[in-house]
């Protein structure tokens, strides 16, 4: 208790010690003034007067600090006081508090995990980068072309050098190379930047050092590069004295200058790179060829940071002014092209877009289940201040003041949101760590950086929230108490037999929010979830069952003549192992994260519109493509084996592309020209899904690998064995041809699909736990009320009974009032769901947002668990014993 | 003027306080000189305890405090009642003298 004490003197004595000090001290002296002037008054000498007022008035300070004590004991006295009583409340209703604490933990803790993450993948994504606030995407754009198309590398040194707003900017081009370190070889990502990269982020290699500005430019002139952290643990082993090392990097030899931090993964949402090599070595890494000094090639991709102080709109006009003067000074390639900024969660060359829509929808969810409950912890407060009632008007009758009151309940509501509290930042901790456990894994390859501390601005909303709502409605029943008719109410209070409807209607209101929003989140979890089901069962139009491996001739240095007498080799190799049913290569695999190449047509006989841009994507496929992913070949053939370089150039298009240049005709035979260059179409093959599973049908062609050969190519496998039974013959047959070659490790197709819908099952994953705790707190909220509003009918009843009503009545009569609630909350529901559940068009597939089988399955599980919980309460109240309910 | 041995009963301090202040506004060392003039001098305060008690009744909101001029043109803190101060001294005067009256038949009983 003293320690209680001292720590309220501190607290009080903090705002208002000086002036009560100065005042306290100041009455004294008075008082000890006018004894001595009593005493002078009564014949003494000046000093003994002094004297004697002294010890009549006694110990100065002993008595100041007394007074102290008394002053600030009250304070302290009736805050123990409350707390205590606060205490014996909330344990004398055990179950009212744990519903109540329970709910706004959950309500607490899941918002706080969930909105940190947000928070940290897309607000500050690149945890170790310092002034993130000022970070923004270039986002270079084209007239007439929609989306980002790059910008080139003089056009980045142009507005590097012509700009006063920026601090700095910085390249950051994602591209792959095959890792080859001992005899395992790796696909891994990597990033070409500028020289500046490491500096202007404000990263600090780990070990060694970053880029020098010398090392950015000169063809090919640097081979160096900064490797990360997990790459330096797993592939070298932690090797202290890796800096210095070569390691060969697309055919050429790179001296590892330094390794980066530990929680630096570069700065690309979505994936996390293994290395890093300055602009100079954009050639080795590129297979379309030197793009330094070609003002006309974009490919870069990179950030700006302003200035301290400087607006985006500022530094977007002066962007835009040096845009005009570069559309001026080099107008065959400029024409058209501008430059603004993006924050960093909208980057339009990253996946922070993919990303962004799902966090959206999970926020929102989350915060339904905020609110959910909130109007929970609401309900149940109003729902113990009616019973409480009766105390209130006690404590009044007796004489307690309404602050008193008011301060005792506030003190209780305190009390309750602030144990929520500490169980929410506990459940915020673990959740962030359970969650993810409960996430699809996403597989190797694409990192998804979860950002590993919660955000204490996001609690302290979080919890701003709960305790906000709570203290409001602790309060109602001293509110309630103000308004009572003290001899009315006393006398009144435990007679009356049908209870007022005053506070019901708000209670329902709670109620039909609860309903409302859960169905909402019921919706929408049933559309995630039947969109997932569908996109899981519906096939893309190959076989996903084929095996992918490869060896990287690119990265291992091959020329075009090597590579092709390899590939061929390789072909016949694996055509041979046992249980391989057919093999073949493609530049890409089906759903690969890479580009394909894409071409403007020309059409034989096909007249344009003026403004129409003929173009499709296509790949390069080896023979036996078709036969090996099951593509059917609707009309003509598949490539063959003599469709190479001696061979006039053919082509197989999809339908969409036959039917649109060709309708009702047969398509197999004509000609389309692609890059000066025509070719004949041998075959029309089926539509099937190239890069995702949510894609509309498009035009696309497929060319012989061998017209138009690539060095890095990867190996598909059709066959029964598993990826890791193909194994071992796949690496005898690679090293039986080159034996410092390693093959990729092989997997299946399928897996790369599962990757692509990472996003759409991370959601529906996510939705259908959040789904699940609303349905869960709604639940305890029908619950909350009905067992309240029967327990205050109990006389009612009782007088029911007593005058003929059977249990079925009062079944009905209850369960009536808690369905009406429902049923109330559902059509709210719906209306709101129609809102929402358009704004997730783009998570969905093959699933309108607005179907009737996730709608009705929400309207049947949300009025199953309603029914659940108002027939407990409702068999309750026919248990009630007529005699005992009237006596009372 | 010696120190003298408190004369007051356990307790009674803050009753009398409020009855001295029952018709005016006054001042530490004026409340204390009121109890000790209407007891006729047989009640004495002990001046550590009247500051306490003060700052205790002003806590609870049974009298108020303001800076005033005394009778010989000094600054001095008044001390005055508030209604709540009022309703408390009639309860504790009941209580009183139920008490006293109680205890005086057990006195004097034979």
């Amino acid at each position: 208790m003293p320690q209680v004490r001292a720590w309220f003197c501190r607290l009080f004595g903090f705002f208002r010690k000086n002036r009560r000090e100065a005042e306290m001290a100041e009455e004294m002296q008075q008082h000890l003034d006018l004894l001595i002037e009593r005493n002078v008054a009564a014949g003494m000498p000046a000093g003994d007067a002094r004297y004697a007022a002294l010890r009549q008035f006694g110990g100065v300070e002993q008595i100041k600090e007394t007074a102290r004590e008394q002053r600030m004991w009250r304070w302290a006295d009736e805050f123990v006081q409350d707390v205590r009583f606060g205490g014996r409340m909330l344990w004398r209703t055990r179950s009212f508090s744990i519903l109540a604490i329970l709910c706004l933990t959950l309500g607490i803790g899941t918002n706080a995990a969930v909105l940190s993450w947000i928070e940290g993948i897309l607000i500050r994504p690149y945890p170790l980068v310092a002034h993130q606030d000022r970070m923004f995407a270039l986002n270079a754009t084209t007239r007439g072309v929609t989306g980002f198309t790059g910008l080139s590398y003089p056009e980045f040194l142009d507005y590097e050098r012509n700009s006063i707003l920026f601090e700095s900017f910085i390249i950051d081009r994602i591209m792959g190379t095959t890792l080859s370190v001992g005899d395992r070889a790796e696909r891994a990502s990597g990033g070409i930047v500028s020289a500046n990269y490491f500096d202007a982020l404000g990263v600090r290699p780990f070990l060694g050092r970053g880029f020098r500005p010398e090392e950015g430019t000169g063809r090919n002139a640097h081979p160096v590069t900064v490797i990360s952290y997990r790459t330096w643990k797993d592939r070298y082993a932690a090797d202290p004295n890796i800096i210095g090392r070569n390691q060969i990097l697309n055919g050429v030899e790179h001296t590892i200058i330094g390794v980066a931090p530990e929680k630096f993964h570069g700065t690309f949402i979505g994936y996390s790179f293994s290395f890093w090599v300055p602009t100079s070595m954009q050639e080795t890494f590129d297979t379309t060829g030197y793009k330094l000094e070609d003002r006309g090639a974009r490919w870069i991709e990179g950030y700006a940071f302003l200035k301290p102080g400087v607006t985006r709109k500022q530094a977007e006009a002066e962007l835009s002014a040096s845009a005009q003067r570069l559309e001026k000074d080099y107008p065959e390639t400029n024409r058209g092209h501008s430059l603004s900024l993006l924050p960093l969660w909208k980057t339009p060359f990253n996946q922070a877009a993919n990303m962004s829509s799902t966090l959206g929808i999970t926020m929102a969810v989350v915060f339904f289940v905020l609110l959910i409950a909130c109007a929970n912890v609401s309900n149940l407060l109003l729902a113990r201040s009616l019973l409480r009632r009766h105390e209130m008007t006690m404590r009044l009758a007796l004489g307690a003041g309404r602050r008193r009151l008011i301060k005792q309940l506030l003190t209780e509501g305190l009390l309750l949101s602030l144990i929520a509290a500490a169980g929410g930042i506990a459940v915020a901790y673990w959740c962030r760590n359970a969650l993810v456990l409960a996430f699809p894994s996403p597989a190797a390859g694409i990192a998804i950086d979860l950002p590993g501390q919660i955000d204490w601005r996001v609690l302290a909303v979080s919890i701003a929230i709960c305790v906000g709502a709570t203290m409001l409605f602790a309060l109602v029943p001293a509110i309630q108490a103000s308004h009572i008719d003290l001899s009315g109410a006393l006398k009144s209070e435990g007679a009356g037999v049908v209870s007022g409807s005053s506070r019901s209607h708000l209670r329902s209101g709670l109620v039909l929010v609860q309903v409302s929003l859960s169905f909402v989140l019921l919706a929408g979890t049933g559309l995630l979830l039947q969109s997932l089901q569908r996109m899981q069962n519906t096939s893309p139009g190959f076989s996903t069952n084929v095996i992918v491996s490869g060896a990287d001739l690119f990265s291992a240095g091959y020329n075009l003549e090597r590579a092709k007498a390899f590939a061929t080799q390789l072909l016949d190799r694996v055509r041979k192992i046992p249980g391989v049913e057919s093999a073949t290569l493609a530049r890409l695999m089906p759903f690969s994260y890479g580009t394909f190449s894409e071409a403007p047509l020309e059409i034989d006989g096909y007249k344009p519109a003026p403004d129409e841009q003929l173009n499709s994507s296509y790949i390069e496929v080896a023979e036996d493509y078709f036969k090996t992913l099951g593509i059917p070949i609707v009309a003509g053939r598949e490539f063959r084996r003599t469709d190479d370089e001696n061979a006039p150039p053919v082509a197989i298009i999809n339908e969409t592309l036959a039917a649109k240049y060709w309708p009702g005709k047969d398509a197999v035979g004509q000609r389309l020209k692609v890059k000066d260059k025509w070719l004949q179409i041998v075959g029309v093959a089926k539509n099937v899904n190239y890069e995702k599973k949510l894609e509309l049908p498009r035009s696309f062609f497929y060319v012989p690998l061998r017209q138009n050969f690539f060095a890095s190519n990867n190996l598909l496998i059709r066959t029964q064995e598993s990826p890791g039974a193909i194994r071992a013959a796949l690496a005898h047959e690679v090293r039986a041809l080159d034996p410092t070659l390693a093959p990729t490790a092989p997997f299946r197709v399928q897996e790369q699909v599962d990757r692509k819908g990472y996003t759409q099952r991370l959601a529906a994953t996510l939705i259908a736990i959040f789904g699940a705790m609303a349905l869960f707190l709604a639940a305890i909220g029908l619950y909350a009320v009905m067992s309240y509003s029967v327990s205050q009918r109990t006389r009612e009843f009782g007088l029911r009974m007593a005058l003929g009503a059977g249990a079925a009545d009062l079944l009905r009569l209850v369960l009536s009032r808690g369905l009406l609630l429902t049923a109330g909350g559902i059509v709210i529901g719906v209306v709101a769901a129609l809102i929402f559940t358009r704004l997730m068009t783009n998570l969905l597939f093959q699933v309108s947002p607005r179907d009737p089988v996730a709608f009705g399955a929400a309207i049947v599980v949300l009025g199953t668990v309603a029914f659940v919980a108002c027939v407990l309460p409702a068999w309750r109240a026919t248990r009630i014993d007529p005699v005992r309910a009237l006596r009372v | 003027m010696a120190k003298e041995k408190s004369d007051l009963v356990y307790g009674t301090l803050d009753m009398l306080i409020l009855k001295a202040l029952q018709h005016e506004p006054r001042h530490g060392l004026g409340i204390a000189d009121r109890i000790q003039q209407m007891s006729k001098d047989i009640l004495r305060v002990e001046q550590g305890s009247l500051y306490p008690a003060l700052y205790r009744l002003e806590a609870q909101g049974w009298i108020k405090a303001a800076w005033g001029v005394s009778e010989n043109n000094r600054k001095a803190r008044y001390y005055e009642l508030t209604s709540a101060g009022r309703k408390q001294l009639a309860a504790e005067k009941d209580h009183w003298l139920r008490i006293t009256r109680g205890i005086n038949l057990v006195l004097s009983g034979i």
